[in-house]
């Protein structure tokens, strides 16, 4: 671990002392914020960990919490809205069995998100799975998609 | 009949969508099968990534469809759903034997989406390949910047701008020659130029587009930009979320460095500017220029007080210029044709064109380009082709969360800054969402609510509190339990949000709400007084029954219902239990008889 701290820490540097930038190289190596991490760069930057957290909660796109193998991002966008997507997060939701309150299944296979625009909005309802993006959604191509999913992880 | 890639202009050339969307619908298999078949058949042609706007008027829309141009002996053919096992056809008929394959031609509706239309930004989207240089340069780009580093001083340039009456286009619109020509007069040795990438509408992808389709038209405004007001340093902060944009990007920056269109000595001349990228962290309020800049600087995305506006304090305390990518485009175009021919298209207040997200009901659901001043009816029935499934236009939301709703008696209006404003909405980023009458208006004005209130960054109460106790109000409204002067207090609130918010977020969010009760009192009345949903979307206020006549007993409804709500036996009708009934619709959805009322 500590020598990927290393290499975050040069890359700092480099990037004129960004606070953001580390936190999103963190989490491109580790999935997620490391608590640790956060300490130890605290430490070695003489920074209060506060502003760390500051930051990590305040932009959706940091997570403190380690996610799913899987990742199924729902674009809850105005034309995915209107195309239905809250039927989708709800059909989604409740297939995977996720948790109340939670967005990672139990087994950690998946992580369920919902995201504000994907930009792909003339494909309403848009899902993504994987970084794949795949428009037209209904719930039996949703659920389609996620088995298929499923299978490759048993086929492994 | 064939040549190689060095006579690449008598060759034959194939354009295949690879924009985020044409991807999603199988662009790039599409690609792969010509590459394939094309080498087995040992042919030399160039196939090209192009990004041309995805559904470009294409009727249907699905995911499974891909554009293709096919430009032989000087003659263009756009074919429509292309799939793979059709490129092969394709290839013999039409690359190898001269003919095109007629049954899978766009038909005339695609031309009339385009005639209507006057490209600007959109102009090379579709024609240049967004990771060659060379394809740009090819189209006359890098001219402009040329032009402006031999021949003009930066005053000069910022007249041409000034001239060209162009507009800001991120929202608020104002007017950019008049932003440059401050920031170039403030003494520092060292300014800043920011495009704006962080497009957060909901339901908006116009910058997306520019950006993956002709990255380096941004570059080269920029450059001009920042030779004007006399920036050194650039940044693009652009979101995550937008992974091929920001690839597409930085590839385009690199060969840009590579042939010194940016760095210490642009062109070989005096002036030194280089970008950098920045992504965003998914955080909606730094599309807000103060917001962008702290996070720029690290920090969290908090809005600060204007005045001093950036273009005298911005980054790290400097004067900074902030464009929208949209804006950034217009530029080179404005250089090279000239200011009075930019001021010719539009109106006299709002010059020039916009690029919109058309997205929603509507049937070419797509991006556009037309000029200023055009009449919302000729948007969505001339070039938008009027409301899929034949249902009827209700309204149509502009400007996203910040914005409001058209409804239909005021189809004829006119799409510019003044007009949208007049009536409750604004001209915004360019998002055109259109709704039918299965569109509950009190939903949608919660959805954005929703939206917002969970974007605020919460710095200021106004918008915190505010946001917070207008969606606890329509969330009742919808869940049947408004009251009485519900309505009244959602317009006080709104207003007393609007007046007193510390930036554009909390300044903007309550006009969905003041908008759609403005146009569509009688749905709220409806939710509050009646406790009925007219457009049966809001969940709690339908009831689902099974229309004795029509049902089969076939037993469908029972299968799926997670409740077990349904009763009934084989070949008999059904009944569903209003009390245990969650009215999740899943009966709705599968029944193939159309037994099932919603109401």
């Amino acid at each position: 671990m500590e020598k990927i701290f290393l290499k975050l820490h040069r890359n700092y540097i480099e990037n004129e002392g960004n606070i953001i930038s580390l936190l999103q190289e963190m989490q491109g190596e580790f999935g997620y914020i490391p608590v640790d991490a956060v300490y130890w760069f605290s430490k070695k930057l003489d920074i209060p960990a506060s502003r760390f957290f500051g930051i990590a909660t305040f932009y959706a796109q940091f997570h403190l919490s380690p996610r799913g193998k899987n990742i199924v991002t729902m674009c809850c966008g105005t034309a995915c809205h209107v195309k239905g997507s809250e039927r989708l997060i709800n059909g989604v939701t409740t297939a995977l069995r996720l948790p109340d309150g939670k967005n990672t299944t139990d087994d950690g296979e998946f992580t369920v998100e919902k995201v504000n625009c994907v930009g792909a909005c003339s494909i309403a309802p848009v899902v993504i799975i994987n970084r794949q993006v795949f428009g037209k959604m209904t719930s039996d191509s949703l659920m389609k998609e996620i088995r298929n999913v499923e299978d490759k992880r048993f086929e492994k | 009949m064939w040549r190689t890639s060095a006579l690449r202009n008598k060759g034959t050339t194939v354009r295949i969508c690879m924009g985020t969307g044409g991807i999603a619908a199988g662009g790039l298999e599409v690609m792969n099968t010509f590459k394939l078949h094309l080498r087995n058949k040992k042919i030399q042609a160039e196939v090209k990534k192009n990004c041309s706007m995805h559904k470009v008027g294409c009727r249907g829309l699905c995911a499974k469809d891909v554009l293709v141009d096919v430009l032989r002996a000087g003659q263009k053919t756009t074919y429509q759903f292309v799939k793979p096992e059709m490129v092969e056809r394709i290839i013999d008929e039409h690359l190898i034997g001269g003919a095109p394959v007629s049954e899978w031609v766009v038909g005339e509706d695609y031309a009339r989406f385009h005639e209507r239309q006057t490209k600007v930004v959109l102009s090379d989207c579709g024609v240049v390949d967004p990771e060659d240089i060379t394809s740009y340069a090819a189209s006359g780009g890098y001219n402009a910047l040329k032009k402006v580093i031999s021949t003009l001083s930066p005053s000069a340039v910022i007249e041409i701008i000034k001239k060209s009456g162009l507009r800001g286009r991120g929202g608020a619109g104002f007017p950019t020659g008049v932003k440059w020509d401050i920031c170039s007069k403030e003494k520092s040795p060292q300014k800043y130029l920011i495009c704006n990438a962080d497009e957060g509408d909901p339901g908006a992808f116009m910058d997306r587009s520019v950006i993956e389709g002709n990255p380096h038209s941004i570059i080269e405004g920029m450059a001009i930009g920042a030779y004007a007001i006399g920036a050194s340093k650039g940044y693009v902060y652009i979101r995550a979320e937008y992974p091929l944009a920001v690839e597409r990007l930085k590839k385009a920056l690199k060969q840009a460095r590579e042939n010194r269109f940016l760095g210490n000595s642009v062109l070989g001349k005096r002036f030194g500017f280089d970008i950098k990228v920045k992504l965003g962290a998914g955080a909606f309020v730094c599309g807000e220029e103060t917001a962008l800049i702290a996070s720029i600087e690290g920090q969290r995305g908090m809005p600060r007080a204007k005045p001093p506006f950036p273009v005298y304090k911005g980054l790290w305390g400097k004067p900074t210029v902030i464009n929208n990518v949209e804006t950034l485009a217009n530029v080179p175009a404005i250089v090279s044709r000239g200011a009075a021919w930019y001021a010719s298209l539009g109106t006299e207040k709002s010059r020039g064109t916009k690029v919109f997200a058309l997205t929603g009901k509507i049937r070419n659901s797509g991006l556009i380009e037309v000029p200023m001043g055009i009449s919302l009816k000729e948007i969505i029935y001339d070039i938008g082709g009027g409301i899929e499934h034949n249902r009827n236009f209700k309204a149509v939301q502009t400007g996203g969360p910040s914005g409001g709703c058209i409804p239909a008696d005021l189809l004829e209006i006119k799409v510019d800054f003044e007009s949208l404003a007049k009536v409750g909405s604004i001209v915004g980023s360019g998002g055109m969402v259109v709704l039918d009458e299965s569109d509950c208006m009190v939903n949608i004005a919660k959805f954005f609510l929703q939206f917002t209130q969970s974007e605020s960054c919460g710095k200021c109460v106004p918008c915190r509190i505010g946001t917070k106790r207008l969606l606890e109000i329509l969330e009742r409204i919808t869940s049947g339990k408004g009251r009485s002067g519900d309505i009244e207090l959602l317009e006080e609130l709104a207003n007393d949000v609007k007046a007193t918010s510390l930036c554009g977020l909390g300044q903007t969010a309550p006009n969905p709400i003041l908008s759609t009760i403005r146009y569509f009192r009688d749905e709220y009345e409806a939710h509050i007084v009646s406790k009925k949903c007219p457009a049966g979307v809001c969940r709690d206020l339908l009831s689902y029954v099974v229309r004795q006549e029509a049902c089969k007993g076939c037993g469908m409804c029972k299968r799926v219902c997670p409740a077990g709500a349904v009763t009934g036996e084989k070949k008999e009708a059904h009944k569903i239990d209003p009390e245990i009934c969650v009215r999740c619709g899943a009966c709705f959805e599968a029944c193939k008889f159309k037994a099932i009322g919603k109401g």
